[in-house]
């Protein structure tokens, strides 16, 4: 009973796994930029811009189905958790790792959790902002997470990945997406420079993933 | 199914022209470039396979009749829409009046042809969407670059819906002496606007010296245009019996079509380089996005309706 319970879990996710990347397909026809890296089983950090709760769905369906699969977002667990249904969604079907963002009364440090997940051997998904930027600039300011992680892992290839046009797809609060077409633009890995400084680093990454937004050929 | 003997003579035809063309393609790859690192024969294969794609979807649709063509290039709409505004100026408060461009615009077009409203479907978008979709952006909050916003979204909808629906609009026409054919103008229309593309490509590539537009698109040459139109119109006009126009008629719709057609690459040209890119989409191999292979009959489609309607139909 509890086996077919599992199987019957499992199919359910992965049916809702392909239902999420087809509607993202027909909406969006989203399309990757291989610009710095390949597509390939590389271990990485994918650290991209974050305007819509869609972004890491875009991600995670251009990437070769493979590579998919090994590839965990790293979502609020104060969103994710509030719902049955985004709760199932976050751990069965995206297979998220969960971080708590209020510092107060968390159980787990959130840099621990993504280190252990890497250490499990699976690539991740981050939005360094840390919320959705719904304003006029391009990007907020990082918080010091990704630094966190870069140097308690700094053998780890950390890709910026610039995601065009969402926020107009999917503006916060609107729940009827208007379908446009989206951008991934994949950068070269970054690393942690030897003794750099946690604001160095930073203005580095933000950098980099700033330069992948200009107009694509 | 009167039309049935004309359009699957004109479909064998196109299917006979594609294996020449897949054949040559591949001889000229084993021949030049066995190792495939030429990009011009790579996008020319690239574009032989695609159209076999085109050619299929389009023969399917025909064959599935009215429903199948409206249900079609409302597909076409919707992702030629798609390319247009993913481009255009907009901003959060037009959001409702986009998603409406999608999801009430675009259908309701496309069930007014259905239903044969002629009188309505003329009007829809340039009188009723032109004035009423800017209300919903106004009264959602800013003004910044409004006019900009409003316009490129207005040209949006002409290219991508009003344009693009005179397609199957082609099957409301009432012409005595040819009922229960339509499918034939539709099929007629669209072989010659993309034979004088593929011939003008071919010309071009073959002898093409004196560049007609280099600011715009570098490819396109004075002995392209000249000789793939000409010859297009000569095969166009040569299918007469096919149309319910007589050999000069179709020799003139012809050089109408290929015209129009040729315009349309140009403007579509034109707001391609406006905002800095060089396809509109990705989703067609070798060819780019779906206005990149639809621009001409965009241009060609609703002049070809409209002097039809006033020539042949009652």
């Amino acid at each position: 009973m509890e086996r077919l319970k599992a199987a019957l879990q499992s199919a359910a996710a992965l049916a809702t796994g392909k239902a999420i990347t087809l509607f993202a397909r027909f909406v969006t026809a989203p399309r990757a930029l291989w610009q710095g890296i390949e597509p390939d089983l590389t271990q990485r950090v994918y650290f991209a811009n974050h305007s819509s709760n869609a972004d890491f769905v875009l991600i995670w369906t251009v990437l070769p189905a493979r590579v998919r699969a090994r590839t965990r977002p790293v979502a609020a667990l104060d969103y994710w958790l509030t719902s049955p249904l985004r709760a199932f969604i976050a751990r069965k079907v995206i297979n998220a790792v969960l971080i708590d963002r209020r510092p107060e009364g968390r159980v787990e440090d959130p840099v621990a959790q993504m280190a252990a997940a890497l250490d499990e051997g699976a690539s991740l998904i981050l939005f360094p902002e840390g919320q959705r930027n719904s304003g006029d600039t391009p990007l907020l300011p990082f918080k010091s997470g990704l630094f966190h992680l870069a140097s308690q892992r700094p053998q780890v290839d950390l890709v910026p990945v610039w995601i065009s046009n969402l926020n107009h797809v999917m503006p916060k609060g609107k729940v009827v997406p208007v379908p446009l077409i989206c951008t991934l633009t994949f950068g070269a890995p970054l690393h942690l420079a030897q003794g750099e400084s946690k604001e160095a680093f930073l203005a580095r990454a933000e950098a980099s993933l700033l330069a992948l937004s200009g107009p694509q050929p | 199914m009167t039309e049935a003997p004309h359009l699957i003579l004109l479909l064998m035809g196109v299917a006979g022209v594609l294996v020449l063309a897949t054949v040559v393609g591949q001889a000229l790859q084993l021949r030049l470039d066995p190792r495939g690192t030429n990009p011009v024969l790579q996008n020319l294969n690239a574009r032989i396979t695609a159209w076999w794609g085109m050619v299929a979807l389009l023969s399917i649709a025909f064959l599935a009749g009215r429903a199948g063509v409206i249900l079609l290039f409302a597909l076409l709409s919707f992702a030629a829409l798609r390319e247009f505004l993913s481009l255009t100026a907009k901003h959060a408060a037009d959001h409702w009046s986009l998603a409406a461009s999608f999801f009430v615009i675009l259908p309701v077009q496309y069930w007014l042809i259905w239903t044969n409203w002629t009188g309505m479907y003329a009007v829809f978008i340039p009188v009723y969407a032109f004035l009423l979709l800017p209300v919903v952006s106004a009264l959602h909050g800013t003004t910044k670059h409004f006019l900009v916003r409003v316009a490129e979204t207005q040209w949006a909808l002409m290219i991508c819906i009003f344009c693009i629906s005179h397609v199957p609009a082609l099957l409301t026409l009432d012409i005595p002496g040819f009922e229960g054919r339509n499918v034939m103008l539709i099929a007629w229309m669209i072989f010659v606007v993309q034979l004088s593309d593929v011939l003008q490509y071919v010309w071009g590539k073959l002898i093409g010296r004196h560049k007609l537009a280099p600011n715009l698109s570098p490819s396109k040459t004075w002995e392209g245009l000249i000789g793939g139109a000409l010859s297009a119109s000569l095969i166009g006009a040569s299918l007469w019996w096919m149309t319910p126009f007589s050999l000069t008629e179709a020799a003139g719709l012809c050089l109408i079509l290929t015209a129009m057609g040729f315009f349309g690459g140009l403007v579509m040209s034109a707001i391609k380089r406006d905002k800095g890119v060089k396809d509109w989409g990705h989703q067609i191999a070798g060819h780019g996005g779906f206005i990149d292979r639809l621009d001409s009959v965009i241009f060609a489609a609703p002049i070809f309706f409209h002097l039809t309607n006033y020539g042949y139909a009652v």
